[in-house]
């Protein structure tokens, strides 16, 4: 089948970007959408022209490099869905793909579709971690954690970083990334003693970063590929308050 | 070039105390005067390097990707061994440190598999204390399964994304580090060359893959966590920018490449479905615990699985190896797959698949319980073929995975170069020629949290260095060398691009050097390379410049690499004449057609050494002897 | 970890503070709106009723007085927070999509910037209307039974009003919920049901009025 892509080409963040038609041709629907760009880039090198860059490392949804807008979603049609696994199978013959990186102040354009997400680094940096050093740990079964609780931290704790969630906000915030964090260690044990200051601190970086506040609208939540829900904010609300407060 | 191991001797399970107490210490006030360079942001790396920082070095850490926590390491799905034996089945750290020595088909050192075997039990205890969300059980106790053929449940796991989560764990680890400003994280970073001076290793030169710029660094240590190099098969589970180029360079400065043919093809990854096809993507091993894997009897046979009646299928693993079934070891498993597919009884459009079924499992356990167990894979599954699993068998086929080669290291994961370490799958190890389901995770954390940390500091507080920066000669040689290969790739600007060579090498690779080998077969590859590399240096078109993001250019001088270590893998393959793990020479099969070792002639390690672009590498043995296992033929039947 | 400080002024100044605030601001504004249905529905009950409830309130001139306070700064926090938040994300974007599709949200809850404002000069308009007079020819002091009846014969009157109460029920469903949010509490599924509920009978009983006004039942 055939597709038509307008793509976002920008060679640097000081240069201005703008919206490329691309004909791909004989595209397969087998074909994952990051696939599709290969092919669209093999034969823009052979025309000596500069291939797309955007990001991509695992190809199987777990790295979070990849990402982009695809018809105004991020991550495109497909719940649940990175762009590496996302096939082509969901388009029709002569659809049109609107394809941009994703937008927020705190994720700044490097080139085409890749954008610098170390503002994520540095949440994490400012507290998303338990400190425990090396070799000072008891034996793993002397810290009991509850099925239930260990079930809900795994379900933060599978954010893959990618940024869909800032560039389907809004207000570009950071507020699920954050949140997913805070959520994952507070539900455990281990996570209890550092739990209020890391609210605080990890707030104060996402704030500092520039992004937008959450306006609990839920767009998130919709592309997330890894189907984080919005009660992780609300945990980080909790925690945040309750640490400013008490 | 002298392999001395430098294994202390004594009774094995004191060796590990022993050694550590006789390491030299670094003054704890001095430690952040010596630099440390960690490459590579995975298990290995960084766990090394928020534990070298924890420690009061310096580490400056380095990554090709955006950002740390998005190393390879990262798609492991089934999880971690541990010889903790929390269900009193029999577990123990010399069953685990016997499972892995056989498993590894006898071609790994006894110190080294015994020490991982030790340290799995803290690995555990450190990620729970990280907050890694480990599946429980009810009562809160950690939850355990049997993975990979093991008979025992040490495999401890985080839903399928167990190297996700210890990943960040090590990587919150690495990032409390930055933070607290112990380490300095250098994301877009990429090595391109080892600096060498008086025989130590002594910094890395990197090119900013944002700006192109060409850096120097120079460090009292290198630690090299760059991952393996399956993607010299193009076609491989490994993510697209994993590459070899780091250890190659090392590879080049002197380090020996230590059993560069062993690699393992895992054996439930989901088919090629076209030209176009980028990589493949592995479904976890732990399908196998509930899936039987069969194909028609009858070659050629088209109808669709649910219309070939029971007694026209051929569960071939449970028919060969009663015993073990479809839980036999990664290499047994990709090994018949191919033999059942050569037959011409492959399965779907390609013919090259088996099924892996789950309709007796669903009938047996119910589809709730199926899908509590797989739900997840057997969505990735769907959402990549369209097939429902539920109803349709899976079709998998064996792909690429994982590389037990790679630099030689000693029992300190010291390279033949001072001062340059190598941890997790960048080194050798501990997998001898097959690694078992469950080994890497562990191996990447012992090496990163347990090991090196102590190392390093015996090498340091050992050796007099002179005191140099990134202005010394040493340096400025590299970073010119590395500016004229980026120059003269961009000139070449022939009619191929780099994925054109890159898919062509690989198809030689996996034809010939992949899961069965020949003489003539390996010979014509390495004839086939060369002309192919010469060709690449004609003819390869690489757009754009060297001086912004070209990810067309990183990837040339990743396959330019890549081509040569493929030419050593077919000399390595060419000359190891047993069939031994995941390397399997037809030549040398059993009656049965099982892996036929050779222990008279080929227990050793086979290290190579760089002699310069135009000469054969020189071959060193690092002899191999057993004083705790005696090695037998793996018999899985 | 760096000590982050904890105390009020760093809370205001974060986006989770900010967006407490609006909670709990919206939250009483919200327990107004339910006070004022209650007082608005004993129309049915005839005018002396009505008119009887507002002499007591007026013949406690320090409660009114101190509620009428509170809400101005209820009403003065609500917005001013908003404000605030409206400007840093419009700034956290300085560039938009080419294109740009809702993937999850519901029409009231990216629309609140818009009901927001509109509530705001209705409530002006209303209390001009009922409170004041300003705006109503036929206005008596004291006289709310008379004042109201008066005002809704007029359909423009009846239409604002109307539209106004459209746009507070879908302010309200996801402020509702939000406002559980933003403090910490979720039960997403409940709240959501919960607050359009609740957002449906408050503009449902405030509609009733001019309804039934214009159609002869009230007079």
């Amino acid at each position: 089948m055939k597709l038509i892509l307008h793509v976002w080409r920008q060679k640097n963040p000081a240069q201005a970007g703008r919206m490329v038609r691309y004909e791909a041709n004989d595209v397969n629907p087998d074909m994952s959408m990051v696939e599709l760009l290969d092919v669209v880039n093999e034969e823009l090198i052979l025309k000596s022209e500069e291939p797309i860059a955007f990001e991509h490392d695992c190809r199987e949804g777990i790295c979070g490099s990849c990402g982009f807008m695809i018809n105004g979603i991020a991550h495109g049609p497909e719940a649940a869905t990175t762009v590496c696994q996302l096939s082509m199978r969901h388009f029709k013959d002569g659809d049109e793909l609107y394809i941009e990186p994703w937008r927020a102040k705190a994720f700044p354009i490097i080139k085409d579709l890749v954008v610098d997400r170390s503002a994520f680094d540095r949440i994490i940096e400012a507290g998303g971690y338990i400190s425990v050093p090396t070799g000072s740990a008891p034996d793993g079964n002397v810290i009991l954690v509850p099925k239930d609780a260990s079930d809900r931290a795994m379900d933060a704790a599978a954010c893959i970083g990618c940024g869909a969630c800032v560039a389907a906000c809004p207000n570009a915030s950071a507020a699920l990334f954050t949140g997913a964090k805070i959520a994952h260690l507070g539900l455990l044990p281990q996570g209890q003693p550092e739990r209020h200051q890391r609210a605080l601190s990890m707030v104060r970086q996402f704030n500092a970063e520039q992004f937008g506040s959450c306006t609990n609208i839920g767009e998130c939540e919709a592309v997330c590929p890894k189907e984080i829900k919005l009660e992780v904010i609300a945990r980080m609300n909790r925690d945040f308050i309750h640490a400013s407060l008490s | 070039m002298l392999l001395d191991s430098r294994a202390p001797s004594g009774p094995i399970e004191k060796l590990w105390d022993q050694a550590r107490f006789e390491m030299k210490l670094v003054n704890p006030a001095n430690k952040r005067k010596h630099t440390i360079i960690v490459v590579g942001s995975g298990l290995a790396g960084a766990s090394a390097a928020a534990t070298l920082g924890e420690l009061g070095y310096n580490v400056k850490c380095f990554c090709f990707q955006d950002s740390p926590r998005r190393a390879h390491s990262i798609a492991a799905q089934g999880g971690i061994n541990a010889a903790k034996n929390y269900h009193g089945d029999g577990d123990s750290v010399f069953r685990l440190f016997y499972d892995t020595l056989k498993g590894g088909d006898f071609r790994s050192r006894e110190p080294n598999v015994y020490r991982l075997a030790q340290i799995s039990v803290d690995i555990i205890d450190q990620c729970v204390a990280q907050g890694v969300p480990f599946a429980r059980e009810y009562g809160g106790t950690l939850a355990n399964r049997s993975f990979g053929g093991a008979q025992v449940s040490r495999t401890f796991y985080a839903r399928g994304q167990t190297g996700q989560q210890l990943l960040l764990g090590a990587y919150q680890a690495l990032e409390r580090q930055v933070d607290s400003g112990h380490v300095q994280m250098f994301p877009r970073t990429e090595m391109l060359d080892l600096v060498v001076v008086d025989g130590h290793a002594r910094g890395i030169v990197t090119r900013n893959l944002v700006t192109g710029r060409i850096e120097s660094h120079a460090a009292d240590s290198v630690v090299l966590a760059t991952g393996g190099y399956g993607n010299v098969y193009f076609l491989s589970t490994n993510a697209k920018g994993s590459n070899c180029t780091a250890i190659w360079r090392a590879y080049k400065h002197g380090a020996a490449f230590a059993n560069p043919c062993f690699t393992q093809i895992h054996p439930t990854c989901i088919p090629v479905s076209g030209e176009y096809q980028s990589k493949l993507t592995l479904m976890s091993e732990s399908l196998r615990n509930d899936g039987r894997i069969w194909v028609p009897k009858k070659a050629k046979d088209k109808r669709p699985p649910n219309q070939i009646p029971e007694d026209e299928r051929d569960y071939y693993l449970e028919r060969r190896y009663p015993s073990f079934g479809n839980l036999v070891p990664r290499d047994v498993a990709s090994r018949n797959a191919k033999a059942v597919c050569d037959e011409g009884r492959g399965v779907g459009e390609t013919g090259l698949g088996v099924y892996l079924d789950f309709s007796d499992a669903i009938r047996q356990f119910g589809v709730d319980l199926v899908r509590e167990r797989y739900g997840n894979l057997f969505e990735m599954y769907q959402r990549i073929t369209d097939e429902d699993p539920y109803k349709v068998p899976m079709r998998i086929y064996p792909a690429m995975h994982y590389a037990m080669g790679g630099l030689w290291v000693d029992y300190f994961l010291m390279s033949t170069i001072p001062g340059l370490f190598v941890t997790g799958e960048a080194n050798f190890s501990d997998h001898g020629a097959n690694r078992l389901g469950a080994s890497a995770l562990m191996q990447g954390l012992s090496d990163g949290y347990f090991v090196l940390p102590y190392t390093v500091g015996d090498y340091i507080a050992g050796t007099k260095l002179e005191k140099i920066d990134a202005s010394h000669s040493a340096f400025t040689r590299a970073e010119a060398g590395v500016t004229e290969l980026t120059a003269r790739l961009l000139g070449i600007q022939g009619r191929r691009t780099v994925d054109w060579f890159h898919r062509r090498l690989g198809k030689i690779m996996w034809d010939d050097c992949g899961m069965s080998r020949t003489a003539a077969g390996l010979e014509s590859a390495i004839s086939q390379i060369r002309e192919l590399r010469e060709e690449y240096w004609k003819d390869v078109k690489v757009a754009g410049s060297a001086d912004d993001l070209n990810q067309s250019l990183e990837k040339a001088g990743r396959v330019a690499d890549f081509f040569e270590l493929g030419e050593l893998m077919c000399l390595d393959a060419l000359h190891r004449k047993e069939s031994c793990g995941g390397h399997f020479r037809e030549e040398y099969q059993t009656a049965d057609g099982e892996a036929q070792r050779n222990d008279e002639e080929f227990s050793y390690v086979a290290a190579w050494e760089y002699k310069g672009a135009d000469q054969a590498p020189v071959l060193h043995k690092e002899p191999l002897t057993f004083e705790y296992v005696h090695p037998s033929q793996r018999s899985y039947k | 970890m760096s000590v982050v400080s904890a105390g009020v002024a760093p809370f205001y100044s974060s986006t989770v503070g900010k967006k407490a605030v609006m909670a709990v601001s919206g939250c009483v504004l919200f327990l107004f709106v339910l006070g004022h249905l209650a007082g608005n529905l004993q129309i049915y009950e005839g005018p002396e009723k009505l008119d009887n409830y507002s002499r007591l309130l007026h013949s406690m001139p320090a409660l009114l007085w101190g509620a009428r306070i509170t809400l101005l700064v209820m009403v003065a926090l609500h917005i001013w927070s908003s404000i605030q938040l409206a400007v840093r994300n419009y700034e956290a974007r300085p560039t938009g999509y080419v294109r740009k599709k809702a993937a999850g949200s519901s029409y009231a809850s990216r629309t609140m910037y818009w009901s927001g404002p509109i509530i705001l000069a209705f409530v002006i308009y209303h209390l001009l209307d009922f409170t004041f007079g300003t705006v109503n020819p036929a206005f008596q002091v004291g006289n709310v039974y008379a004042n109201v009846v008066a005002s809704f014969q007029l359909p423009l009157v009846s239409g604002f009003y109307i539209l106004a109460m459209v746009l507070l029920c879908m302010h309200l469903y996801h402020g509702l919920w939000s406002m559980f949010q933003s403090l910490g509490f979720h039960r997403a599924t409940t709240l959501k049901r919960g607050a359009a509920v609740v957002a449906i009978l408050i503009a449902a009983g405030n509609i009733s009025i001019p309804v039934s006004v214009m159609a002869g039942l009230v007079k």
